[in-house]
C-alpha cells in the first residue's frame, strides 16, 4: 500500500500539476467577474507547441536549446524527494531538503544562462533579478525546512554517534500532525509563512512578478523565456507547472496536518490542499498590486526572518 | 505547552515582528501605526500571561498602557507629522535593507544575551528577556540611524516599550505607582517632544536633526 | 618514501635545466612542462598508496641547521593534500607550455618554468615536513617563489605592485608563523613535529593563542578575511596557469597548516570553532560579494577563492566544535565536508583559471563587458568553463554540491546541542546566501563572457585553443564530474585522512561518516535520474523537431529591429540589483554622466569596487608607519661610512652586553 501511493505521487503530480495555473486563473478570472480561460487551458497550450516546430535566434549556442530540457530534468528528479504529505517520498534520505532546494538552484542557473545566451537587454534584465531575488528566497525556505525538522526532536539531546537529528522531507511531513501543531503552532505558522512568501517569489506570482504580462520591464521569470518557442516552450510551461506543484505540496503539508495512517485519507487531504492554496494564490493576485522591485527584497527578507524566528523559537521554546 | 504559552509565543512574535517593520518601512506614519500597535500588544501581554485571575492592579495598569501607547502617542504624533508636512524618512544613515539585516543580528545577539543573563525569577516564557533586549537595541537603532526627528522620537519610544517588557518579566510585583509614574514621565517626554517638534518646524521648516548640528555654537 | 624525494629532486632538476636553456624558449618551455608532468606523477604514487593503506611513512635524516632535522613523512592528512598539490600543477603545466609559447622571446620562459617547479616541489614539502625549520624554509621558497611567478609581466605596473602587496602580506603572516612555532617549542627541546604532539599544550591559554596565531598566519596564505587582500591583487597578476595553481592549491597550504597545528593542540575550545565559523562566514559571502562587484575575470575567479576558503572555513569550524563539545558526528562530517572542498576547489578553480586564461590567451581581454559571444567560436573552452561554473555554485550532480552538502549536513545535525545552534544557524543560512550569490556571479561570468554577441572586435577574432590547453581543461572537467557522481566512494576513501585530523581513538570514524554516506548514496542515484530525464527529454525534442526545419531569425527584442550587440545587458547592469542591495558592504565608487535631453549626445557610467579592508584597514595603518618612519629618516645619509659606523656600534654594543 505505502509503495503504491508513494509511486503513484509522481504520476499525480505529471498529470495534475498543470490544473494548478487553471485553478490560478480561474480563481482570477472569478474575482474580476469574467468567464476566464478553460479550467485546461495550460494542457492545451503545451500540447499545441509541442506540435509546433520552433524559431530560434541566430545568436544562440545550445546552452539555450539546453536551458528547458535542464531544468525540466531538474524539476522530475526534485519530485523524487517531494513527500505529498504524509505520504513518503519514493527517495527520502538525511539532508534531501538541500538536495531539492538546490536542484531548483539548478532550474534557476540554466533558465537565466539560457535568457542571456540570446543577447536580448530584456532578457538580461529579467534575469538579472532571478538572481537577486533567489539569494534572499533560498535561506529563507531552507532554515524555514530547518525549523520543521527540528520541532519536538531535539531536546532529547544525547546524539548517538551515528545517528543524526535533523531528518529527511518525507519524516519531517510525517510527523506534522495535529497534536504538532498544537504543541508548536508558532514555529509552523512563521515556517509556513515564509514558504508561502517563497512560493509566490518562486513562482513568478504577484505580488513579486507579474505573470499575466510578457513584456513589461518589471518581468522577472516571464521575460526570461521570450525567446523560446515551440517544444522548448512548452517544457518551460510544463517544467513551471511542476515547480508550482512542488511548492504547493510543501506548503500544503505542513497546513493540511491530516495523519490520520489512512493514506489514501492522508493524501486526499493534502491533494485538496494544495488546490485550495492555488486558489489562495489566485485570491492574493486578485487582491494585491505588484510591489515595486526595490520593495520586493524587503518582502523576501520578512520571509527570511520568518524562518529565523521559527528556528530560534524551535531551539529556545522547548 | 499549553494553549496559553502558545498565545504568549504568538504575541512576543508579533511585537518582534513590529521591531522588524519598524526597521523596515521609511513611511513615517507606517512607523507611527506600528509603534502603536507595538505598545497595544505589549499592554494586552501582562493580561494574557496572568493565569486566569488577573490582578485589578494589572488590569489598570494593562488599560493605562494601551490607552496611553496605542491613541494617545499615535493620536499627538500623527498631528505632528501632519503640520510638519513630512512623509518620509528620506536619507536615514544606515538603509532599510540593511537595518534589517542588522536586526536581524540584534535578535541573535538578544537571544544569546538572554539565554546567558541570571535572572532571580522564572520567566513565563524564555522569550520574553530576549524581546525586551531586543526592543531596547532596536530603539537606539532607530535613534542612532534615523534623521528625522520624529522617528528619533518613535526610536524613544520603543526603547521605553523594551524596559517595560524587561520590568514585565522581573518585577511581578512592582508597585503600581512607579509603572504608573513611568508612563507619565514618557508621556511628558512625548508631549513635550511633539511640541518641540512643531516649533522647530515652524521655525526652520524642516525636522532633520542633522541640521540642528549647526546651531551648535 | 624515496619516491616523494626523487619527485622533488626531479622538479627542481627539471627546473634548474629550464632555467639553463633560458636562451631557447621551446627547448625551456618543454624540458619545464615535462619535468613538472614527471615530477608529479612519481610524487603522486607514494600519496595514493599512503591514502589507501593508510600507513604514515616517515624518514629522518640528521641536517646541520640549528634545531632543524630532515624529517619528512607522509601519513594520511599529507597524502590528501599531496594530491591537489602535486595533481593540479601537472595538469596546468601541460596548459603552461601552449600558454607560455606566446610569449617566446618577450620573456624568459626558462626562469618562469624554474620558479614554478620549485614552487610545486616547495608546496609538496610544505605538506611532509615535520620539523618547524624545514616547514618554514619550504614554506618561504613557497611564497619566494609564487612571487617571482607573479612578477612574470613585470613591465606592468599593477603587476610589480600586486607583487610588492603579496610579498608583504606573506611576510607578515610568515613572522606570527615563527611566533607561533617559538610558543610551541616553548618547552621543548627540539622542533620536530612529533614532540609538539608528545609534549601536548598543558596550559591551556597558550594553545588558544597558539590557535589564534595559526588562524592570522596561515589564514594570510589561505586568504581569511580580512586578512585576503593581497589575494585579489596578486591572482589575476600572474600568468594563467600560475594563477591555476596559486589559486586553486597554494592558498590550501594555509588549511594544511591549521589542520596540522589543531592535531597538536589536543581537544580545542568551543570558541575556536566560532572564530572560524565567523571567519567562515565573512570570507565567504563578502568573497562572493566582491566578486560579484568585478569586471576583470581573474580578478573576479580570485575573490571567489576568498569564497570558497570560508566555505572550507565554516566546514572546519563545524569539525571543531564537534570535537570541542565531544559531538563526533558533527566533527566527522564537518571536517569531511571542509576537506574535500579542498579537493573540489583545487579542480573547479583551476578549471575555471584555465578556461579564464584561454580567453586571455585568445582575446587579450580581462575586462567581461568587453567580451561576448565566445561560445560559438571557443565551443570547447565554453562548455567547459560552464560545467566549472556550475561546479563552484555547488549545484548537483557535480563535486561542489557533494562538499557543501556535507557542511549542511553537519550545521543542521549539530542543531539543538548547545553551543551549536546559534553557529549551526549561521552556517545554514551564510551557505544559503553564499549559493544564491554564486550562482549570480557566474551566471554573470559565464553569460557576458561565452553567450550574447560579440562586444569588442578583438573578441571577433578569437578561435579555439590548442588540443593541449583543451585536453587540461578537459581532465579537470572530468573530475568534477566523477567525484560528483561518486560521492560515497571519495567520502569512504577519506576514512585514514578524517582520523588523522580529528585524532579519535574512542569514537568510530567509519560509523560517524556512515550517516552520510546513505543520502550520498541516494543523490548519486539521484543523479543517474536527472542524466536519465534529460537524456529522454534530449531525444524527445530532437524527435519532435525532426522534420519541422525550425526556422532562425535574430532574437526578439520586442519589436526592435535594428539590433546591435551594443544594447545587451553588461555585467554591471547584471549584477547592479544585488551589488546596490549590499551597497552597505561594498562601498562602489562610481562617476556617472547621466544621459541628458531628448537626443542625448553621451553618456558614461564607470564603476570600481576597491577592497573595503585595504581602503579603511590597511592604508591608513601603513600610511601611519610610514609616517613613523620618515622621521627616522635622518639616519639614512647615503654615506658608506656612515653604515659602517653604524655596523661598528651595533657590533660594539652586543659584545658590551654580552660581556656585561
Amino acid at each position: 500500500m505505502t509503495m503504491n501511493m508513494t509511486l503513484l505521487q509522481i504520476p499525480a503530480a505529471f498529470i495534475l500539476a498543470p490544473l494548478l495555473p487553471g485553478v490560478i486563473n480561474r480563481t482570477k478570472a472569478f474575482f474580476a467577474g469574467r468567464q476566464g480561460q478553460p479550467l485546461l487551458q495550460a494542457y492545451y497550450d503545451i500540447a499545441k507547441l509541442l506540435r509546433k516546430s520552433a524559431v530560434y535566434s541566430r545568436t544562440t549556442t545550445w546552452v539555450f536549446r539546453a536551458g528547458p530540457v535542464i531544468s525540466l530534468a531538474a524539476v522530475i528528479t526534485a519530485l523524487f524527494v517531494l513527500p505529498v504529505g504524509g505520504s513518503a517520498a519514493p527517495f527520502s534520505f538525511t539532508g534531501d531538503m538541500i538536495f531539492l532546494a538546490y536542484l531548483l538552484g539548478v532550474v534557476r542557473f540554466f533558465t537565466v544562462v539560457a535568457a542571456l545566451d540570446t543577447g536580448s537587454p530584456f532578457e538580461g534584465m529579467g534575469a538579472s533579478r532571478e538572481v537577486q531575488f533567489s539569494v534572499l528566497a533560498e535561506p529563507a525556505l531552507l532554515l524555514s525546512l530547518a525549523a520543521m525538522s527540528l520541532i519536538g526532536n531535539f531536546h532529547t539531546a544525547e546524539i548517538a554517534p551515528s545517528r543524526s537529528l535533523f531528518m529527511s522531507l518525507s519524516e519531517i511531513y510525517a510527523r506534522l500532525t495535529m497534536n504538532a501543531w498544537a504543541q508548536s503552532g508558532t514555529v509552523l505558522l512563521l515556517a509556513a509563512g515564509a514558504i508561502a512568501i517563497v512560493l509566490l517569489a518562486e513562482n513568478c506570482r504577484i505580488p513579486v512578478d507579474d505573470p499575466t504580462t510578457h513584456l513589461e520591464l518589471t518581468m522577472i521569470h516571464e521575460v526570461m523565456v521570450l525567446d523560446h518557442s515551440g517544444p522548448d516552450f512548452a517544457m518551460i510551461l510544463y517544467a513551471a507547472a511542476l515547480k508550482l506543484w512542488i511548492f504547493c505540496a510543501l506548503l500544503a503539508g505542513v497546513l493540511t496536518p491530516v495523519r490520520s495512517g489512512n493514506l489514501l485519507l492522508d493524501t486526499g487531504a493534502v491533494m485538496v490542499g494544495i488546490f485550495l492554496i492555488a486558489v489562495g494564490v489566485g485570491v492574493i493576485e486578485s487582491i494585491m498590486a505588484r510591489l515595486r522591485l526595490l520593495r520586493v527584497p524587503q518582502l523576501l527578507s520578512g520571509a527570511g526572518v520568518f524562518a529565523l524566528l521559527a528556528i530560534v523559537l524551535v531551539l529556545r521554546g522547548q | 505547552m499549553t494553549h496559553m504559552e502558545l498565545w504568549i509565543d504568538i504575541l512576543i512574535v508579533l511585537l518582534i515582528l513590529t521591531n522588524l517593520k519598524l526597521m523596515g518601512s521609511s513611511r513615517l506614519s507606517a512607523c507611527i501605526r506600528t509603534v502603536a500597535l507595538q505598545g497595544i500588544l505589549l499592554g494586552a501581554l501582562p493580561l494574557i500571561a496572568g493565569h486566569g485571575q488577573i490582578p485589578f492592579r494589572v488590569v489598570i495598569l494593562s488599560g493605562v498602557t494601551i490607552l496611553l501607547k496605542g491613541v494617545v502617542f499615535p493620536w499627538l504624533l500623527l498631528r505632528a507629522l501632519r503640520t510638519s508636512n513630512t512623509r518620509r524618512e528620506m536619507e536615514p544613515f544606515i538603509g532599510y535593507s540593511t537595518s534589517m539585516l542588522i536586526s536581524v543580528g540584534l535578535i541573535g545577539l538578544a537571544m544569546w544575551m538572554g539565554g546567558r543573563l541570571p535572572l532571580p525569577v522564572p520567566l513565563k516564557s524564555p522569550l520574553v528577556v530576549p524581546l525586551a533586549l531586543f526592543t531596547i537595541m532596536t530603539g537606539l537603532l532607530a535613534i542612532v540611524s534615523r534623521r528625522k526627528a520624529i522617528s528619533q522620537v518613535l526610536g524613544y519610544l520603543v526603547m521605553e516599550n523594551g524596559i517595560y517588557a524587561f520590568g514585565l518579566t522581573l518585577a511581578q510585583k512592582e508597585p503600581m505607582l512607579i509603572e504608573l509614574g513611568t508612563l507619565l514621565d514618557v508621556f511628558m517626554a512625548v508631549f513635550v517632544m511633539g511640541i518641540a517638534i512643531f516649533h522647530i518646524n515652524r521655525e526652520f521648516d524642516h525636522i532633520d536633526t542633522d541640521l540642528l548640528a549647526s546651531l551648535r555654537d | 618514501m624515496s619516491l616523494i624525494l626523487t619527485a622533488i629532486i626531479v622538479l627542481c632538476a627539471s627546473g634548474l635545466a629550464s632555467l639553463g636553456c633560458g636562451r631557447i624558449p621551446g627547448r625551456a618551455n618543454a624540458i619545464g612542462a615535462a619535468g613538472t608532468v614527471l615530477g608529479c606523477l612519481i610524487g603522486l604514487a607514494p600519496a595514493a598508496e599512503a591514502l589507501w593503506s593508510g600507513q604514515a611513512q616517515a624518514l629522518h635524516m640528521a641536517w646541520p641547521v640549528p634545531l632543524g632535522s630532515f624529517h619528512i613523512q607522509i601519513d594520511a592528512l599529507s597524502a590528501f593534500f599531496l594530491l591537489p598539490v602535486l595533481g593540479l600543477p601537472a595538469i596546468a603545466a601541460i596548459y603552461g607550455k601552449t600558454y607560455l609559447a606566446a610569449y617566446s622571446g618577450k620573456k624568459n620562459l626558462g626562469a618562469s618554468w624554474f620558479f614554478y617547479t620549485i614552487l610545486v616541489a616547495s608546496m609538496a614539502l610544505v605538506v611532509i615536513a615535520r620539523n618547524a625549520v624545514l616547514f618554514l624554509m619550504a614554506w618561504e621558497i613557497m611564497s619566494l617563489s609564487s612571487f617571482f611567478l607573479v612578477c612574470f609581466e613585470d613591465e606592468k605596473e599593477a603587476t610589480r605592485k600586486a607583487g610588492w602587496t603579496y610579498l608583504v602580506a606573506t611576510h607578515i603572516g610568515t613572522a606570527f608563523l615563527l611566533v607561533m612555532f617559538v610558543l610551541l617549542t616553548h618547552h621543548n627541546p627540539s622542533m620536530d613535529f612529533d614532540h609538539f604532539s608528545a609534549a601536548g599544550m598543558n596550559g591551556a591559554s597558550i594553545s588558544g593563542l597558539v590557535f589564534l596565531l595559526a588562524v592570522v598566519g596561515f589564514g594570510t596564505k589561505a586568504g581569511f578575511m580580512p586578512f585576503h587582500v593581497w589575494l585579489p591583487e596578486a591572482h589575476p597578476a600572474a600568468p594563467s596557469h600560475v594563477s591555476a595553481v596559486m589559486s586553486g592549491v597554494m592558498i590550501k597550504t594555509g588549511i594544511y597548516g591549521i589542520l596540522r597545528i589543531l592535531t597538536f593542540l589536543g581537544h580545542p575550545d568551543p570558541w575556536w570553532g566560532w572564530v572560524l565559523t565567523g571567519i567562515g562566514v565573512v570570507s565567504g559571502i563578502l568573497g562572493v560579494l566582491f566578486a560579484l562587484a568585478q569586471h576583470d575575470l581573474k580578478r573576479l575567479l580570485a575573490y571567489h577563492s576568498v569564497e570558497n576558503i570560508g566555505i572550507i572555513a565554516l566546514g572546519l569550524g563545524m569539525g571543531v566544535l564537534g570535537m570541542a563539545l565531544n559531538q563526533p558526528v558533527l566533527a566527522v562530517i564537518g571536517f569531511a565536508g571542509g576537506l574535500l572542498h579542498v579537493l573540489n576547489h583545487a579542480i573547479f578553480k583551476g578549471l575555471l583559471f584555465l578556461g579564464a586564461g584561454a580567453v586571455l590567451h585568445e582575446t587579450g581581454e580581462r575586462d567581461i563587458e568587453k567580451l561576448g559571444g565566445l561560445m560559438r567560436r571557443m565551443p570547447v573552452t565554453g562548455a567547459l568553463f560552464l560545467l566549472g561554473a556550475v561546479a563552484i555554485c555547488g549545484l548537483p550532480p557535480l563535486n561542489g554540491f557533494i562538499s557543501e552538502f556535507l557542511i549542511y549536513m553537519a550545521a543542521l545535525s549539530g542543531m539543538g546541542a548547545a553551543g551549536v545552534s546559534l553557529s549551526g544557524i549561521a552556517v545554514i543560512t551564510a551557505l544559503a546566501m553564499i549559493g544564491g550569490l554564486a550562482a549570480a556571479c557566474f551566471t554573470k561570468a559565464f553569460g557576458v563572457v561565452f553567450l550574447g554577441e560579440a562586444r569588442t572586435s578583438a573578441t571577433e577574432k578569437a578561435h579555439e585553443v590548442s588540443a593541449a590547453m583543451r585536453f587540461s581543461m578537459a581532465i579537470l572537467g572530468l573530475g568534477c564530474v566523477l567525484i560528483g557522481v561518486s560521492g560515497p566512494a571519495v567520502i569512504s576513501a577519506m576514512k585514514p585522512v578524517l582520523e588523522t585530523v580529528t585524532g579519535y581513538q574512542n569514537y568510530d570514524v567509519a560509523a560517524c561518516l556512515a550517516g552520510s554516506l546513505a543520502p550520498l548514496k541516494h543523490i548519486s542515484a539521484a543523479a543517474v535520474i536527472f542524466l536519465a530525464a534529460a537524456g529522454v527529454l534530449i531525444w524527445l525534442r530532437r524527435w519532435l523537431l525532426s522534420g519541422r526545419n525550425p526556422a532562425e531569425s535574430g532574437t526578439w527584442s520586442c519589436g526592435y529591429l535594428r539590433s546591435s550587440a551594443r544594447i545587451q545587458y553588461t555585467a554591471s547592469s547584471f549584477a547592479q540589483p544585488l551589488t546596490g542591495m549590499f551597497g552597505f558592504f561594498l562601498q562602489t565608487h562610481q562617476e556617472i554622466e547621466p544621459v541628458e535631453g531628448y537626443f542625448p549626445s553621451k553618456g558614461r557610467l564607470h564603476t570600481d569596487t576597491g577592497d573595503i579592508f585595504t581602503r579603511n584597514l590597511y592604508r591608513p595603518i601603513f600610511k601611519g608607519v610610514e609616517r613613523f618612519l620618515l622621521r627616522l629618516h635622518w639616519i639614512q645619509q647615503g654615506r658608506v661610512q656612515l653604515y659602517v659606523l653604524y655596523v661598528a656600534v651595533t657590533l660594539l654594543f652586543l659584545l658590551v652586553w654580552n660581556l656585561r
